[in-house]
């Protein structure tokens, strides 16, 4: 074992922190009443608990010295594809709910409100 | 491989298991579709996590292969998904 102490500190820091994130993240999607109220919680929370977990692993093996450009790869992947699923998801599901949008403003003849 | 690393990868690992039940319960639950599919979106995400802190646990570099592989057709699964609640039909 040639790593410092804080280094493990760290680690472990950011692991449990981490998955802390994720922890609320999850019981928000089961807590929540409502599907918009519901995406709140793993679109944001869960993301950046799993950005924790990944960047505790990056650290662990950058300090034994093996690599750790897979856990960046990883982390960069899932930051650019979770936005755009979530998106995707709100788009179907405010498409199939057409009727339960708020009506639009009257029009007043000066174009957009 | 100490002690505070193994301690900590214990907690998180049990704590991701706990959230991955969590999602286990909206996708058994969900009133909707589109709750199933965001709880599957969730417990996908949360199995990657999980799989790293094995692999710290385990000093095992393998894992982080699988963990690509699962985020690459996860979001592919859920594009599938959300596309055929849009459409009701994934190939046009």
């Amino acid at each position: 074992m040639n790593s410092a102490a804080w280094v493990d500190w760290i680690v472990a820091a950011l692991m449990v922190g981490g998955a802390a994130f994720a922890l609320v993240g999850s019981y928000g999607l089961a807590k929540l009443s409502d599907f918009y109220k519901r995406l709140h919680g793993p679109t944001k929370a869960t993301t950046l608990g799993v950005g924790g977990v990944l960047l505790a692993a990056c650290v662990f093996f950058i300090s034994a010295g093996r690599g750790g450009t897979e856990q960046i790869l990883v982390a960069l992947f899932l930051f650019i594809t979770a936005p755009v699923s979530a998106h995707l998801l709100v788009k179907a599901v405010l498409s199939l709910n057409a009727a339960d949008r708020p009506p639009q403003p009257p029009d007043d003849g000066q174009g957009r409100p | 491989m100490s002690v505070v690393i193994q301690t900590g990868a214990d907690i998180a690992l049990a704590m991701l298991a706990l959230a991955m039940l969590l999602c286990l319960f909206r996708l058994l639950r969900g009133p909707s579709m589109a709750d199933r599919v965001l709880a599957l979106d969730t417990l996908y995400i949360n199995s990657l996590a999980g799989l790293m802190v094995a692999g710290v646990r385990l000093d095992d570099p393998t894992f982080f292969d699988a963990a690509i592989v699962i985020g690459l057709l996860g979001f592919i699964g859920t594009v599938a998904f959300a596309k055929y609640l849009l459409r009701g039909d994934i190939i046009e």
